[in-house]
Protein backbone atom coordinates (compact mmCIF):
# COMPACT_ATOMS: atom_id res chain seq x y z
CA UNK A 1 0.00 0.00 0.00
CA UNK A 2 1.32 3.48 -0.89
CA UNK A 3 0.91 5.82 2.05
CA UNK A 4 1.09 9.55 1.38
CA UNK A 5 1.95 12.07 4.09
CA UNK A 6 0.78 15.63 3.51
CA UNK A 7 4.08 17.55 3.60
CA UNK A 8 3.06 21.21 3.47
CA UNK A 9 4.14 21.98 7.06
CA UNK A 10 4.54 20.12 10.36
CA UNK A 11 6.08 16.86 11.54
CA UNK A 12 5.53 14.92 8.33
CA UNK A 13 8.98 13.28 8.46
CA UNK A 14 8.07 11.42 11.65
CA UNK A 15 4.94 10.01 10.00
CA UNK A 16 6.98 8.95 6.96
CA UNK A 17 9.34 7.07 9.28
CA UNK A 18 6.43 5.39 11.10
CA UNK A 19 4.81 4.27 7.82
CA UNK A 20 8.11 2.86 6.56
CA UNK A 21 8.77 1.07 9.84
CA UNK A 22 5.33 -0.49 9.58
CA UNK A 23 6.39 -1.88 6.20
CA UNK A 24 4.68 0.47 3.77
CA UNK A 25 5.94 2.63 0.93
CA UNK A 26 5.65 6.24 2.11
CA UNK A 27 5.69 9.35 -0.08
CA UNK A 28 5.43 13.04 0.60
CA UNK A 29 2.38 14.80 -0.85
CA UNK A 30 2.60 18.50 -1.72
CA UNK A 31 0.91 18.49 -5.13
CA UNK A 32 -2.23 17.07 -6.72
CA UNK A 33 -0.21 14.69 -8.92
CA UNK A 34 1.38 13.21 -5.81
CA UNK A 35 -2.00 12.87 -4.10
CA UNK A 36 -3.32 10.95 -7.11
CA UNK A 37 -0.60 8.33 -6.64
CA UNK A 38 -1.31 7.32 -3.04
CA UNK A 39 -3.78 4.80 -1.62
CA UNK A 40 -4.09 6.44 1.79
CA UNK A 41 -3.04 9.72 3.40
CA UNK A 42 -1.73 10.93 6.73
CA UNK A 43 -2.28 14.53 7.83
CA UNK A 44 0.58 15.36 10.24
CA UNK A 45 0.79 17.53 13.31
CA UNK A 46 1.61 21.16 12.65
CA UNK A 47 -0.37 24.38 12.33
CA UNK A 48 -3.81 23.67 10.91
CA UNK A 49 -4.22 27.26 9.61
CA UNK A 50 -0.90 27.09 7.76
CA UNK A 51 -1.60 23.66 6.25
CA UNK A 52 -5.11 24.60 5.09
CA UNK A 53 -3.88 27.82 3.48
CA UNK A 54 -1.05 26.10 1.63
CA UNK A 55 -3.48 23.39 0.46
CA UNK A 56 -5.69 26.16 -0.97
CA UNK A 57 -2.81 28.02 -2.59
CA UNK A 58 -1.40 24.94 -4.28
CA UNK A 59 -4.79 23.59 -5.47
CA UNK A 60 -4.79 20.54 -3.22
CA UNK A 61 -7.79 21.51 -1.16
CA UNK A 62 -10.67 20.41 -3.38
CA UNK A 63 -8.77 17.39 -4.75
CA UNK A 64 -8.20 16.23 -1.22
CA UNK A 65 -11.87 16.73 -0.38
CA UNK A 66 -12.84 14.67 -3.44
CA UNK A 67 -10.52 11.83 -2.41
CA UNK A 68 -12.01 11.91 1.09
CA UNK A 69 -15.51 11.77 -0.38
CA UNK A 70 -14.47 8.82 -2.56
CA UNK A 71 -13.43 6.90 0.54
CA UNK A 72 -9.64 7.24 0.60
CA UNK A 73 -8.43 6.25 4.10
CA UNK A 74 -7.07 9.26 5.96
CA UNK A 75 -5.43 9.51 9.38
CA UNK A 76 -4.95 12.91 11.02
CA UNK A 77 -2.93 13.58 14.19
CA UNK A 78 -3.56 16.81 16.14
CA UNK A 79 -3.69 19.46 13.37
CA UNK A 80 -4.76 16.55 11.16
CA UNK A 81 -7.73 15.91 13.46
CA UNK A 82 -8.75 19.56 13.12
CA UNK A 83 -8.46 19.31 9.32
CA UNK A 84 -10.74 16.25 9.26
CA UNK A 85 -13.47 17.86 11.37
CA UNK A 86 -16.66 19.06 9.73
CA UNK A 87 -16.87 21.82 12.34
CA UNK A 88 -14.31 23.57 14.59
CA UNK A 89 -14.52 25.93 17.53
CA UNK A 90 -11.84 28.42 18.65
CA UNK A 91 -10.44 28.47 15.12
CA UNK A 92 -9.00 31.50 13.37
CA UNK A 93 -11.48 33.77 11.58
CA UNK A 94 -12.48 32.07 8.33
CA UNK A 95 -10.38 28.96 9.04
CA UNK A 96 -11.21 26.12 6.64
CA UNK A 97 -11.01 22.36 7.12
CA UNK A 98 -11.14 19.50 4.63
CA UNK A 99 -13.85 17.91 6.76
CA UNK A 100 -15.18 14.38 6.52
CA UNK A 101 -15.78 13.36 10.11
CA UNK A 102 -19.15 14.47 11.47
CA UNK A 103 -17.77 16.10 14.60
CA UNK A 104 -16.96 19.43 16.22
CA UNK A 105 -13.33 19.79 17.29
CA UNK A 106 -12.11 22.43 19.73
CA UNK A 107 -8.67 23.78 18.84
CA UNK A 108 -6.08 24.07 21.62
CA UNK A 109 -8.77 22.61 23.90
CA UNK A 110 -6.32 21.43 26.57
CA UNK A 111 -4.67 24.87 26.69
CA UNK A 112 -1.51 26.50 25.45
CA UNK A 113 1.97 24.99 25.30
CA UNK A 114 2.54 25.28 29.09
CA UNK A 115 -0.42 22.85 29.44
CA UNK A 116 0.90 20.36 26.87
CA UNK A 117 1.25 16.95 28.53
CA UNK A 118 2.07 13.28 28.31
CA UNK A 119 -0.44 10.79 29.64
CA UNK A 120 -1.28 7.10 29.82
CA UNK A 121 -4.53 6.23 28.11
CA UNK A 122 -6.51 3.38 26.69
CA UNK A 123 -6.65 3.25 22.90
CA UNK A 124 -9.05 0.69 21.44
CA UNK A 125 -8.44 -1.62 24.40
CA UNK A 126 -4.65 -1.09 24.55
CA UNK A 127 -2.78 0.73 27.32
CA UNK A 128 -0.64 3.37 25.69
CA UNK A 129 1.47 6.45 26.47
CA UNK A 130 0.42 9.52 24.50
CA UNK A 131 1.90 12.97 23.83
CA UNK A 132 -0.47 15.95 23.62
CA UNK A 133 0.81 19.30 22.28
CA UNK A 134 -1.53 22.29 22.26
CA UNK A 135 -3.96 19.54 21.51
CA UNK A 136 -7.57 19.64 20.35
CA UNK A 137 -10.38 17.41 21.59
CA UNK A 138 -13.65 16.26 20.09
CA UNK A 139 -16.41 18.37 21.57
CA UNK A 140 -19.45 16.85 19.81
CA UNK A 141 -19.91 14.01 17.36
CA UNK A 142 -22.66 12.21 15.51
CA UNK A 143 -23.73 8.61 16.09
CA UNK A 144 -21.69 7.49 13.07
CA UNK A 145 -18.48 8.42 14.87
CA UNK A 146 -16.77 5.73 16.94
CA UNK A 147 -14.74 6.88 19.97
CA UNK A 148 -11.52 4.87 20.36
CA UNK A 149 -9.98 6.76 23.25
CA UNK A 150 -10.82 9.49 25.69
CA UNK A 151 -9.14 11.33 28.54
CA UNK A 152 -10.57 13.13 31.55
CA UNK A 153 -9.87 16.83 31.05
CA UNK A 154 -9.27 19.44 33.76
CA UNK A 155 -13.01 20.15 33.83
CA UNK A 156 -13.65 16.52 34.89
CA UNK A 157 -15.36 15.64 31.62
CA UNK A 158 -14.46 12.71 29.39
CA UNK A 159 -13.15 14.10 26.11
CA UNK A 160 -12.69 11.93 23.02
CA UNK A 161 -9.09 12.05 21.74
CA UNK A 162 -9.24 9.28 19.11
CA UNK A 163 -12.16 8.77 16.74
CA UNK A 164 -13.04 6.93 13.58
CA UNK A 165 -15.79 7.34 11.03
CA UNK A 166 -15.51 4.78 8.25
CA UNK A 167 -12.22 5.29 6.44
CA UNK A 168 -11.34 8.44 8.39
CA UNK A 169 -9.40 8.26 11.63
CA UNK A 170 -8.07 11.00 13.91
CA UNK A 171 -6.15 11.41 17.17
CA UNK A 172 -5.54 14.49 19.32
CA UNK A 173 -2.15 13.07 20.29
CA UNK A 174 1.08 12.38 18.41
CA UNK A 175 2.03 8.69 18.13
CA UNK A 176 4.65 9.80 15.60
CA UNK A 177 6.64 11.38 18.44
CA UNK A 178 7.01 8.00 20.16
CA UNK A 179 8.48 4.70 18.97
CA UNK A 180 5.12 2.95 19.53
CA UNK A 181 3.71 1.99 16.13
CA UNK A 182 0.37 0.61 17.34
CA UNK A 183 -1.72 3.65 16.38
CA UNK A 184 -0.21 3.73 12.89
CA UNK A 185 -0.71 -0.01 12.59
CA UNK A 186 -4.35 0.43 13.62
CA UNK A 187 -4.72 2.86 10.70
CA UNK A 188 -2.93 0.61 8.19
CA UNK A 189 -4.39 -2.71 9.36
CA UNK A 190 -7.89 -1.80 10.53
CA UNK A 191 -8.90 1.42 8.76
CA UNK A 192 -7.15 1.00 5.41
CA UNK A 193 -7.90 -2.69 4.98
CA UNK A 194 -11.56 -2.05 5.74
CA UNK A 195 -11.73 0.72 3.15
CA UNK A 196 -9.89 -0.87 0.21
CA UNK A 197 -12.33 -1.99 -2.43
CA UNK B 1 -3.92 8.13 34.85
CA UNK B 2 -0.45 9.60 35.18
CA UNK B 3 -0.05 12.98 33.55
CA UNK B 4 3.04 15.12 33.14
CA UNK B 5 3.41 18.66 31.82
CA UNK B 6 6.59 20.49 30.78
CA UNK B 7 8.54 17.32 29.94
CA UNK B 8 11.45 17.40 27.48
CA UNK B 9 9.27 15.44 25.07
CA UNK B 10 6.40 17.95 25.00
CA UNK B 11 8.84 20.87 24.83
CA UNK B 12 10.86 19.40 21.98
CA UNK B 13 7.68 18.04 20.41
CA UNK B 14 6.21 21.53 20.19
CA UNK B 15 9.16 22.52 17.97
CA UNK B 16 8.55 19.45 15.79
CA UNK B 17 5.10 20.87 14.99
CA UNK B 18 6.65 24.14 13.75
CA UNK B 19 8.87 22.41 11.19
CA UNK B 20 8.60 23.42 7.57
CA UNK B 21 7.13 26.72 8.72
CA UNK B 22 7.96 30.40 9.06
CA UNK B 23 7.97 32.18 12.42
CA UNK B 24 7.51 35.91 11.98
CA UNK B 25 8.45 38.86 14.22
CA UNK B 26 5.42 41.08 14.91
CA UNK B 27 5.14 44.25 16.99
CA UNK B 28 1.35 44.67 17.14
CA UNK B 29 -2.01 42.96 16.62
CA UNK B 30 -2.35 44.06 12.98
CA UNK B 31 0.99 42.52 12.06
CA UNK B 32 0.16 39.34 13.98
CA UNK B 33 -3.04 38.95 11.97
CA UNK B 34 -1.22 39.58 8.69
CA UNK B 35 1.32 36.91 9.68
CA UNK B 36 -1.36 34.36 10.55
CA UNK B 37 -3.32 35.09 7.37
CA UNK B 38 -0.13 34.62 5.35
CA UNK B 39 0.37 31.16 6.85
CA UNK B 40 2.98 31.77 9.57
CA UNK B 41 3.26 28.73 11.87
CA UNK B 42 3.93 31.03 14.87
CA UNK B 43 4.65 34.65 15.68
CA UNK B 44 7.34 36.26 17.81
CA UNK B 45 5.82 39.13 19.79
CA UNK B 46 8.27 41.95 20.45
CA UNK B 47 8.24 45.72 20.84
CA UNK B 48 10.84 46.56 18.23
CA UNK B 49 12.05 44.42 15.35
CA UNK B 50 15.85 43.96 15.27
CA UNK B 51 16.30 46.58 12.52
CA UNK B 52 14.75 49.20 14.83
CA UNK B 53 16.69 48.01 17.88
CA UNK B 54 19.79 48.48 15.76
CA UNK B 55 18.74 51.91 14.50
CA UNK B 56 17.52 53.29 17.82
CA UNK B 57 20.11 51.76 20.11
CA UNK B 58 19.69 51.70 23.89
CA UNK B 59 18.94 48.68 26.08
CA UNK B 60 16.54 46.21 24.49
CA UNK B 61 14.39 44.29 26.98
CA UNK B 62 11.45 41.89 27.24
CA UNK B 63 8.26 43.34 25.73
CA UNK B 64 5.37 44.86 27.68
CA UNK B 65 3.07 42.06 28.98
CA UNK B 66 0.01 43.98 27.73
CA UNK B 67 1.36 43.93 24.20
CA UNK B 68 2.10 40.20 24.38
CA UNK B 69 -1.37 39.44 25.78
CA UNK B 70 -3.07 41.42 23.02
CA UNK B 71 -1.22 39.44 20.39
CA UNK B 72 -2.04 36.18 22.17
CA UNK B 73 -5.71 37.14 22.07
CA UNK B 74 -5.62 38.13 18.40
CA UNK B 75 -4.24 34.93 16.84
CA UNK B 76 -4.73 31.18 17.22
CA UNK B 77 -1.19 30.17 16.19
CA UNK B 78 1.57 29.84 18.83
CA UNK B 79 3.00 33.06 20.27
CA UNK B 80 6.66 33.29 21.22
CA UNK B 81 8.41 36.11 23.08
CA UNK B 82 11.99 37.07 23.83
CA UNK B 83 13.80 37.27 27.15
CA UNK B 84 17.30 38.67 27.61
CA UNK B 85 20.15 36.15 27.84
CA UNK B 86 20.43 35.10 31.48
CA UNK B 87 17.39 37.11 32.62
CA UNK B 88 15.55 34.35 34.42
CA UNK B 89 12.93 36.70 35.86
CA UNK B 90 11.86 37.96 32.42
CA UNK B 91 11.57 34.27 31.51
CA UNK B 92 9.38 33.59 34.56
CA UNK B 93 7.14 36.50 33.57
CA UNK B 94 6.77 35.17 30.03
CA UNK B 95 5.99 31.71 31.41
CA UNK B 96 3.32 33.22 33.69
CA UNK B 97 1.83 35.02 30.68
CA UNK B 98 1.46 31.63 28.98
CA UNK B 99 3.57 32.29 25.90
CA UNK B 100 4.17 29.10 23.91
CA UNK B 101 7.94 29.44 23.50
CA UNK B 102 10.61 31.73 24.97
CA UNK B 103 13.48 32.91 22.81
CA UNK B 104 16.51 33.57 25.04
CA UNK B 105 17.79 36.03 22.53
CA UNK B 106 21.00 37.84 21.69
CA UNK B 107 18.86 40.42 19.86
CA UNK B 108 18.00 41.85 23.30
CA UNK B 109 20.72 43.30 25.51
CA UNK B 110 22.23 40.45 27.58
CA UNK B 111 21.54 40.47 31.32
CA UNK B 112 24.36 38.05 32.15
CA UNK B 113 27.66 37.80 30.32
CA UNK B 114 28.57 34.39 31.74
CA UNK B 115 25.46 32.32 32.37
CA UNK B 116 22.40 31.53 30.33
CA UNK B 117 19.04 30.67 31.94
CA UNK B 118 18.66 27.20 33.50
CA UNK B 119 15.92 26.21 31.10
CA UNK B 120 15.18 22.76 32.56
CA UNK B 121 13.43 24.49 35.41
CA UNK B 122 10.54 25.83 33.29
CA UNK B 123 7.33 24.32 31.94
CA UNK B 124 7.55 26.56 28.89
CA UNK B 125 10.08 25.52 26.23
CA UNK B 126 13.02 27.69 25.12
CA UNK B 127 14.67 28.32 21.78
CA UNK B 128 18.24 29.64 21.77
CA UNK B 129 20.62 30.88 19.10
CA UNK B 130 23.89 29.26 18.13
CA UNK B 131 26.73 30.09 15.77
CA UNK B 132 28.36 26.65 15.98
CA UNK B 133 27.75 23.12 17.23
CA UNK B 134 29.43 23.60 20.61
CA UNK B 135 27.22 26.60 21.39
CA UNK B 136 24.12 24.67 20.29
CA UNK B 137 25.00 21.72 22.53
CA UNK B 138 25.72 23.98 25.52
CA UNK B 139 22.25 25.49 25.12
CA UNK B 140 20.66 22.05 24.79
CA UNK B 141 22.55 20.99 27.92
CA UNK B 142 20.94 23.96 29.71
CA UNK B 143 17.51 22.77 28.57
CA UNK B 144 16.88 24.49 25.22
CA UNK B 145 14.21 22.48 23.35
CA UNK B 146 14.90 24.09 19.98
CA UNK B 147 17.94 25.76 18.38
CA UNK B 148 18.05 28.46 15.76
CA UNK B 149 21.26 29.19 13.95
CA UNK B 150 22.12 32.85 14.48
CA UNK B 151 22.41 35.26 11.63
CA UNK B 152 23.00 38.97 11.91
CA UNK B 153 19.52 40.11 12.94
CA UNK B 154 18.06 43.29 11.52
CA UNK B 155 20.40 43.51 8.55
CA UNK B 156 18.59 41.71 5.73
CA UNK B 157 22.02 40.22 4.93
CA UNK B 158 21.81 36.42 4.83
CA UNK B 159 25.57 35.80 4.85
CA UNK B 160 25.90 35.24 8.59
CA UNK B 161 22.97 32.82 8.70
CA UNK B 162 24.64 30.95 5.86
CA UNK B 163 27.99 30.88 7.64
CA UNK B 164 26.46 29.51 10.84
CA UNK B 165 24.31 26.87 9.12
CA UNK B 166 27.40 25.69 7.24
CA UNK B 167 29.41 25.68 10.45
CA UNK B 168 26.84 23.68 12.45
CA UNK B 169 26.22 21.25 9.57
CA UNK B 170 29.94 20.82 8.94
CA UNK B 171 30.72 20.12 12.58
CA UNK B 172 27.92 17.53 12.75
CA UNK B 173 29.26 15.81 9.61
CA UNK B 174 32.75 15.83 11.09
CA UNK B 175 31.53 14.13 14.30
CA UNK B 176 29.70 11.48 12.27
CA UNK B 177 32.95 10.53 10.55
CA UNK B 178 35.00 10.14 13.74
CA UNK B 179 36.11 6.99 15.51
CA UNK B 180 34.36 6.55 18.84
CA UNK B 181 37.61 7.04 20.77
CA UNK B 182 38.05 10.44 19.13
CA UNK B 183 34.79 11.82 20.49
CA UNK B 184 36.27 12.60 23.92
CA UNK B 185 38.66 15.12 22.43
CA UNK B 186 35.92 16.38 20.11
CA UNK B 187 33.77 17.10 23.19
CA UNK B 188 36.67 18.99 24.77
CA UNK B 189 37.22 21.02 21.63
CA UNK B 190 33.53 21.78 21.17
CA UNK B 191 33.29 22.67 24.89
CA UNK B 192 30.17 20.54 25.02
CA UNK B 193 29.06 17.57 27.16
CA UNK B 194 30.37 14.22 25.94
CA UNK B 195 26.94 12.53 26.06
CA UNK B 196 25.45 15.07 23.65
CA UNK B 197 28.50 14.91 21.37
CA UNK B 198 28.16 11.12 21.22
CA UNK B 199 24.44 11.38 20.48
CA UNK B 200 25.05 13.80 17.60
CA UNK B 201 27.84 11.58 16.23
CA UNK B 202 25.48 8.58 16.24
CA UNK B 203 22.35 10.24 14.84
CA UNK B 204 24.00 12.76 12.50
CA UNK B 205 21.72 15.55 13.72
CA UNK B 206 20.96 17.72 16.72
CA UNK B 207 18.68 16.12 19.32
CA UNK B 208 16.28 19.08 18.88
CA UNK B 209 14.74 20.93 15.93
CA UNK B 210 17.10 23.37 14.17
CA UNK B 211 15.62 26.54 12.65
CA UNK B 212 17.58 29.38 11.16
CA UNK B 213 17.31 33.12 11.85
CA UNK B 214 18.85 36.49 11.13
CA UNK B 215 19.06 38.41 7.89
CA UNK B 216 16.45 36.45 5.92
CA UNK B 217 14.60 38.93 3.71
CA UNK B 218 13.39 37.16 0.56
CA UNK B 219 11.66 33.90 -0.46
CA UNK B 220 14.98 32.86 -2.01
CA UNK B 221 16.76 33.42 1.32
CA UNK B 222 14.18 31.20 3.07
CA UNK B 223 14.56 28.45 0.45
CA UNK B 224 18.36 28.73 0.65
CA UNK B 225 18.30 28.10 4.39
CA UNK B 226 15.92 25.14 3.98
CA UNK B 227 18.26 23.64 1.39
CA UNK B 228 21.10 24.10 3.88
CA UNK B 229 19.20 21.78 6.23
CA UNK B 230 17.18 24.14 8.40
CA UNK B 231 13.91 22.67 9.71
CA UNK B 232 12.22 26.07 9.31
CA UNK B 233 12.95 29.79 9.37
CA UNK B 234 12.50 32.82 11.59
CA UNK B 235 11.97 36.08 9.73
CA UNK B 236 12.35 39.20 11.80
CA UNK B 237 12.65 42.59 10.20
CA UNK B 238 12.56 41.14 6.66
CA UNK B 239 8.78 41.12 6.38
CA UNK B 240 7.43 44.18 8.13
CA UNK B 241 10.31 46.41 7.00
CA UNK B 242 9.51 45.63 3.37
CA UNK B 243 7.24 47.39 0.88
CA UNK B 244 4.35 44.88 0.95
CA UNK B 245 4.48 42.79 4.16
CA UNK B 246 1.38 40.64 3.46
CA UNK B 247 2.61 39.57 0.03
CA UNK B 248 6.17 38.99 1.22
CA UNK B 249 5.02 36.98 4.25
CA UNK B 250 2.89 34.72 2.09
CA UNK B 251 5.68 34.34 -0.47
CA UNK B 252 8.19 33.30 2.21
CA UNK B 253 5.74 30.67 3.53
CA UNK B 254 5.36 29.20 0.03
CA UNK B 255 9.12 29.22 -0.59
CA UNK B 256 9.76 27.46 2.73
CA UNK B 257 7.37 24.60 1.88
CA UNK B 258 8.57 24.27 -1.74
CA UNK B 259 12.20 25.15 -1.01
CA UNK B 260 13.45 22.53 -3.47
CA UNK B 261 11.24 23.67 -6.36
CA UNK B 262 12.85 26.65 -8.11
CA UNK B 263 9.72 27.31 -10.17
CA UNK B 264 7.52 27.78 -7.10
CA UNK B 265 10.18 29.95 -5.44
CA UNK B 266 10.47 32.01 -8.64
CA UNK B 267 6.70 32.53 -8.77
CA UNK B 268 6.66 33.44 -5.09
CA UNK B 269 9.41 36.01 -5.70
CA UNK B 270 7.43 38.01 -8.28
CA UNK B 271 5.91 41.43 -7.60
CA UNK B 272 6.71 41.68 -3.91
CA UNK B 273 7.66 45.34 -3.99
CA UNK B 274 10.75 46.52 -2.21
CA UNK B 275 12.71 44.23 0.10
CA UNK B 276 14.06 45.77 3.29
CA UNK B 277 16.97 48.02 2.42
CA UNK B 278 19.37 46.24 4.70
CA UNK B 279 22.88 46.71 5.97
CA UNK B 280 25.93 44.72 4.90
CA UNK B 281 27.21 42.79 7.89
CA UNK B 282 30.78 43.63 6.83
CA UNK B 283 29.97 47.33 7.37
CA UNK B 284 28.82 46.77 10.96
CA UNK B 285 31.36 47.66 13.62
CA UNK B 286 32.14 44.61 15.78
CA UNK B 287 30.43 45.91 18.95
CA UNK B 288 27.15 46.12 17.01
CA UNK B 289 27.21 42.51 15.86
CA UNK B 290 24.48 40.69 17.75
CA UNK B 291 25.38 37.14 16.68
CA UNK B 292 28.58 37.36 18.71
CA UNK B 293 26.57 37.63 21.94
CA UNK B 294 26.21 34.26 23.69
CA UNK B 295 28.86 32.09 25.29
Amino acid sequence: MKIGVLALQGDFREHLVAAKQAGHAALTVRRSEELAEVDALILPGGESTTIAQLARTFDLFTDLQSRIAEGMPVYGSCAGMILLADRIVDGAVGQETFGGIDMTVRRNAFGRQVDSFESDLNFDGNAMHAVFIRAPWVEEFSSSVQVLSEVIAADGKHRPVAVRQGSLFATSFHPELTTDLRVHRYFFDQVCSGAVK
Amino acid sequence: MSEAVGTARVKRGMAEMLKGGVIMDVVNVEQAKIAQDAGACAVMALERVPADIRAQGGVARMSDPDMIEKIKAAVTIPVMAKARIGHFVEARILEALGVDYIDESEVLTPADFENHIDKWDYKVPFVCGATNLGEALRRINEGAAMIRSKGEAGTGDVSNAMMHMRKIGGEIRRLSSMREDELYVAAKELQAPYALVKEVAETGKLPVVLFTAGGIATPADAALMMQMGADGVFIGSGIFKSGDPAARASACVKATTFFDDAKVVADASRGLGEAMVGINVADLPAPHRLAERGW
